[in-house]
């Protein structure tokens, strides 16, 4: 049974290429969509997700990080009331603007952070030191954007809102979901940049003692201050992920496109296994006047389609691994994790049995004394 | 001793009756067809074009519903059973041949033979071993590996009947199976059906057009028009029966 599945499938070898290829570009392109809506996902928030904060208190009603408005810093005291409280640091997150050193303006991410505690720190620091960044007007940036930002190497000169600035190191792989590249400061250094008044911050960032519920310090911490809000880790990250892909809408077009590539996929792979069927129609019947059930001829047919999207799976994936791979050098990274791997690999083998369910529903109805007729 | 009878007859047709659709586009295939193949025979179903032969042996194989009337094979009656049944009755009693040859052109000689076998419960090598056997036996020893597209229309024919063969049917029914074929390979085809009937004592029924095989048949039935017109006993055939074979049916006569 298994060789007669096979032997049919290779026996056509153009139809088997255009089902393999409707596969392969139904698997590429949904797990590249798939794999953009991932690197999008992270962009917007691995900065928050990666500051190894568990708290963030913020301006009330604020729809998502960069959205903050300066609050006085006397809640970073009413927070450490609680004895379940590590440690606290003011954080700024913000749009601003950026002079280049030929004096293009863009916009940017201003990072601000507490360099003593460093929750909200660059990582992957390729040039210079974190301790730069003491430094009055020293900031460090990402050198996939080093373009963008009209920098070439350390000690370049800038000017963020007016006042000046310098480049004093490079990450690497710190990824801005909008066209804003990601600019990390000392919180002295950004408070300058935007005039905010001493005593005031866009965020407090909370680090709990060790063993505490971050739910449980929440409640305690949203009880003691008035006028802002409490949030965990995955609540901010949530909320600035979905104001980024749905809010905006950025994520929902590359789902659709995703979804469009799987359809492709189930359109082209259940039409070519359906005219395979009804050209080897004669054959089937043949096998049912020889007394094969109904569900022989179903195994032949699913066995073709599941070895189909086996291939089809094996060549596409392939191909969105290595997208995947030469994204990652680039500002729009495709991320592939192990469970869009896999998840993928069980869709297409799913989509493309279903698809050889219209030629199931054929190959019941065929008459076996077909088998005579000329 | 009608028990006797009964084991004899391989199958047995009674007052079949076959309409195909119904109302004023009604076609009457069968008008009432009463049929007995024995053990041992060969039997030619012969009538002109559209007099319903093809229906007759459909029917008789299980792979088409009567409208009426009675088909027991091998004792057992298969008009109202439902696909499942039929399927079995099929698979347990019946090799088909076409005149198309209906073999999987994927698929070299062997694997076609093997397709049948792997139905009738055969696996592995077991499987492998019969396949080259009926092979060998239909005379193709030699084309083991070539596709159906390689081998002539004759040899094509033969691995079809080495397929029918698979599992070892007690009947095989057979439409045309010399039409598309040359009279050197429509020779060699009846001469190894009338092997399978002599030899292995099946019941083998042959629909034909071919005047140059009624010399194969053990008996020749003529239909016309849907009903039964004529039944011959070639003195030739006769001359090859087993004595029991006399005894069970009338002399040859005209119905
Ligand atoms: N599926 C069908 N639907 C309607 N009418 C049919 C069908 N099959 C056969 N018939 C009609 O039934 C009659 C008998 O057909 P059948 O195929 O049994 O004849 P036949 O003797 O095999 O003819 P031939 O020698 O041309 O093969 C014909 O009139 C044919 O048109
Ligand atoms: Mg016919």
């Amino acid at each position: 049974m298994a060789s007669l599945a096979l032997k049919n499938l290779f026996h056509d070898k153009i139809r088997l290429t255009v089902t393999l290829v409707g596969i392969v570009f139904s698997v590429v392109l949904s797990s590249i969509q798939l794999g953009l809506f991932v690197g999008f996902q992270r962009a917007t928030s691995d900065i928050l997700y990666f500051s190894n904060a568990d708290l963030w208190i913020a301006s009330k009603n604020v729809t998502h990080a960069e959205d903050g408005v300066p609050f006085s810093e006397r809640k970073l005291y009413q927070a450490l009331a609680s004895p379940r409280v590590e440690r606290i640091e003011k954080q700024i997150f913000q749009f601003t603007t950026w002079k280049k050193p030929d004096g293009a303006d863009t916009g940017v991410l201003l990072v601000g952070f507490d360099l003593a505690g460093g929750m909200g720190a660059p990582w992957n620091i390729t040039e210079g030191r974190i301790e730069d960044l003491n430094q009055p007007d020293a900031v460090m940036i990402e050198e996939l954007y080093k373009d963008k930002l009209g920098v070439s190497r350390i000690g370049e000169t800038v000017e963020i809102r007016g006042h000046r600035a310098k480049v004093v190191g490079f990450t690497r792989g710190i990824r801005s979901f909008t066209t804003s590249p990601p600019v990390f400061t000392s919180f002295k250094n950004a408070q300058n940049f935007f005039g905010l008044r001493e005593d005031q911050t866009l965020f407090l960032v909370v680090k709990a003692k060790p063993g505490v519920d971050p739910e449980s310090l929440k409640s305690e911490l949203q009880s003691l201050m008035t006028d802002v809000d409490v949030y965990t880790r995955a609540e901010w990250t949530s909320k600035q992920r979905n104001y980024w892909m749905f809010g905006t809408g950025a994520g929902i077009t590359v789902l659709i496109a995703a979804f469009l590539g799987l359809l492709v996929g189930v359109v082209v792979v259940a039409q070519t296994i359906y005219s395979a069927t009804v050209d080897h129609i004669r054959e089937y019947g043949t096998l049912k006047a020889m007394g094969a059930s109904n569900f022989y001829l179903y195994r032949v047919i699913v066995t073709q389609a599941f070895l189909s999207g086996l291939i089809g799976y094996a060549v596409g994936m392939s191909v969105a691994l290595l997208v995947s791979r030469i994204s990652l050098e680039g500002t729009t990274a495709i991320i592939l994790p192990k469970e869009l791997v896999v998840g993928l690999f069980f869709l297409t083998i799913l989509m493309c049995v279903g698809a050889s369910v219209v030629s199931i529903n054929k190959v019941t109805r065929i008459d076996p004394a077909m088998v005579f007729k000329g | 001793m009608p028990d006797r009878e009964r084991i004899m007859k391989s199958i047995e047709v009674k007052n079949l009756v076959k309409t195909y659709g119904a109302a004023e586009t009604a076609v009457h295939a069968l008008k009432g067809v009463d049929l007995d193949v024995f053990e041992g025979e060969l039997q030619l179903l012969v009538g002109a074009s559209g007099s319903g032969k093809t229906t007759l042996v459909s029917i008789m194989g299980g792979i088409l519903s009567a409208t009426s009337g009675s088909c027991r094979i091998r004792g057992a009656e298969t008009i109202g059973l439902g696909q499942k049944q039929l399927q079995k009755i099929r698979l347990d009693n019946i090799g088909f041949i076409f005149q198309g040859f209906n073999l999987f052109p994927a698929l070299t000689a062997r694997e076609n033979v093997e397709v049948a076998l792997d139905l009738k419960g055969f696996r592995g090598a077991e499987m492998r071993r019969r396949a080259g056997a009926l092979l060998e036996r239909v005379g193709l020893g030699a084309k083991l590996d070539a596709y159906p597209a390689d081998l002539s229309g004759g040899q094509k024919q033969r691995v079809a009947i080495a397929r029918a063969l698979a599992g070892e049917p007690r009947i095989i029914l057979a439409d045309e199976p010399t039409a598309a074929l040359d009279s050197f390979s429509g020779k060699l085809i009846m001469d190894l059906l009338q092997e399978l009937a002599r030899e292995k004592n099946r019941a083998v029924v042959v629909v034909t057009h071919d005047n140059r095989i009624f010399d194969y048949a053990d008996r020749i039935v003529r239909i016309d028009d849907g009903r039964i017109s004529e039944r011959i006993m070639p003195e030739k055939g006769m001359a090859h029966h087993h004595g029991m074979m006399h005894t069970t049916f009338e002399p040859a006569a005209a119905v």
